[in-house]
């Protein structure tokens, strides 16, 4: 069997009495979409933000590519290579939606420490940068500044960004969210073809599209994994209708 | 990169003109007051360009630059007295009254005081960054005074203006045009600096780390840099006040300086190319003006910063040339 991405054993955080994160254990293995799932309240966000590293766990370990990530802060987790979009958009809004991906396409390449060339012009950064804003659709917005795009469109960036950095693995944190049923549709098929490129680590609310892409889902409830497994495996899981989809499923 | 020229330039443009040709012709009327405040906008603008790398594109509210400033000064004030009283300075070495030299000690000393500056006062952020800075420069402020060596509160005499090869600095307007030369190159740097990856960097920290840190860039050391850089052009502007004035004293240490430069910048508009000399041009003409009609001509200042925050963000540059845009 093949090594694991991202692999997480015994993740613990707990902010006083609450445990947010209480012994997780998750596996992202190559060429799979691993949707995470769960309600509200049931410490998703926090576990992303452990693995982004946003917020450092209690215990436990995170190994991604083999490497132990403990120390590592989120830009030199990027680095390594975990592309991550964020469930709120977070972009650099007075650059256009251009220049938002060339700084991706810079850090990339990595240099930031060059002073004089101007970023204007310099197809390096611009070509692969407009190519990436083309494959999410968006290459016709390119020299809006973010903050001026519409919600929809953020969600693309923010896509495109974390494309543009080549990553080994997506960390995707509800790409869907507050996108309209046309949008989540096609960045449903956007996804699906995403992860031949690297496996993806999804966090999403909008059950047809996880229904429609995970390998593999694992629900989250208070902290705990209370179930891995197939799309029907976690649908049919007693325990999973009880805690989590009720009479939705 | 459309060929159309912006109206920024533009008025970039005119404002650079204005204050050559203001104290050319001022010379030529025989009137050299109006150059020595030309050049004290030159100058005052090239010490708040130094505070706009880390103010205006890193979004780092230093309310400690005037330390810089007062260095660069001492630099100048030190180096000129000991070349002038024939004393070595330390190691034997001996002091000097060329500004090049000057300017590059003003320079370097300014940039390795602000790197440990920098990296302690980066950890925070807001008003807890504003205050470490302040810190800093009143540490420094209370060390000059305190020190009798070079004057102590009183502050030191630099009895002749330093030398610059083939200029005859004794001399108003020549001084003046070598200030305004640096200026001028000093913005040069700011524009290609701006539009840089650096700049890039630095742009994005300030409007979103976390992204910047998402795309595997760590927001700290862009800081850092941008600081010490920011630091080592206020430090220059410094040694050229000194020489300016012929005077250096703590008061340039003092916070007052500090928050003057910030001043400068918010009425020329924060993050402009040429907003610290637009900030340099009101202030300055609103100290002589207001100054000569009553003692306290700060109070109409801060109204008309009142004015300017609340319903002109942009400064006077956002005024003149419309809403700053990125690419």
């Amino acid at each position: 069997m093949a090594e694991p991405v991202l692999e997480i054993r015994d993740l613990r955080k707990s902010f006083g009495a609450l445990k947010a994160t209480d012994g997780v254990s998750l596996d992202l293995m190559p060429g799979e979409i691993h949707a995470l799932i769960g309600p509200n309240g049931a410490g998703k966000s926090t576990l992303i933000h452990q693995i982004s590293g946003s917020i450092p766990p209690d215990s436990g370990t995170i190994r991604f590519l083999g490497r132990d990530m403990a120390g590592l802060d989120m830009a030199a987790r990027a680095k390594l290579g975990l592309g991550r979009s964020f469930q709120i958009s977070s972009l650099a809004p007075e650059f256009s939606a251009l220049r938002n991906v060339m700084l991706a396409v810079q850090a990339r390449q990595g240099s930031s420490f060059r002073f004089f060339r101007p970023v204007k012009g310099d197809r390096s950064l611009a070509g692969p940068a407009l190519a990436m804003l083309e494959r999410v659709g968006l290459a016709a917005r390119a020299n809006t500044p973010a903050a001026e795009l519409s919600h929809g469109e953020r969600r693309q960036l923010e896509i495109a960004i974390a494309l543009a950095l080549g990553p080994k693995a997506f960390l995707l944190d509800e790409p869907m969210a507050g996108m309209g049923p046309e949008g989540s549709k096609s960045l449903t098929k956007f996804l699906d073809g995403l992860r031949r490129q690297a496996p993806i680590l999804l966090v999403e609310h909008d059950m047809d599209a996880v229904f429609a892409l995970a390998d593999r889902i694992s629900v989250l409830v208070y902290g705990r994994i209370v179930a891995t497994g197939t799309v029907d495996e976690i649908r049919n899981d007693p325990e999973v209708r009880r805690a989590y989809l009720g009479e939705a499923a | 990169m459309s060929a159309v020229v912006s109206r920024e330039a533009v008025v970039n443009t005119l404002l650079a003109l204005l204050l050559l040709a203001v104290p050319i012709a001022a010379s030529a009327a025989g009137e050299p007051f109006y150059v020595t405040l030309a050049t004290r906008i030159a100058v005052l603008a090239l010490a708040a360009v130094g505070l706009n790398i880390a103010l205006g594109l890193g979004g780092l509210v230093s309310f400690g630059h005037a330390a810089f400033f007062g260095l660069g000064g001492y630099a100048a004030g030190i180096l000129a007295t000991h070349a002038f009283n024939a004393e070595p300075l330390f190691f034997g070495l001996p002091g000097t009254t060329s500004m090049p030299v000057i300017w590059l000690v003003a320079i370097l000393v300014c940039g390795l005081v602000a790197l440990p500056i920098g990296a302690i006062s980066l950890r925070t952020t807001g008003v807890y960054f504003i205050m470490i800075t302040l810190a800093f420069a009143q540490m420094i402020y209370y060390f000059a005074v305190s020190w009798p060596a070079y004057g102590g509160e009183d502050g030191l005499s630099i009895y002749v203006r330093n030398a610059f090869p083939g200029v005859n600095t004794a001399q108003p307007l020549p001084y003046f045009l070598l200030c305004y030369g640096v200026l001028m190159l000093v913005l040069l740097l700011f524009w290609l600096i701006g539009g840089s990856r650096f700049g890039t960097a630095l742009q994005a920290a300030r409007q979103n780390p976390v992204r910047l840190a998402a795309v595997g860039i760590a927001p700290f050391r862009i800081r850092l840099v941008a600081f010490v850089l920011s630091a080592m052009v206020t430090g220059l502007a410094g040694a050229l006040f000194a020489d300016l004035n012929r005077f250096v004293s703590p008061s340039m240490l003092s916070w007052h300086m500090s928050g003057e430069l910030i001043v400068l910048i918010i009425l020329g508009g924060k993050g402009r190319l040429f907003g610290p000399l637009a900030g340099a041009m009101l202030y300055v003409l609103f100290e002589y003006a207001l100054g000569g009609i009553t003692e306290r001509w700060q109070f109409f200042l801060g109204l008309i910063l009142l004015g300017v925050v609340l319903f002109a963000r942009g400064g006077l540059l956002g005024l003149l040339a419309g809403k700053a845009r990125h690419g």
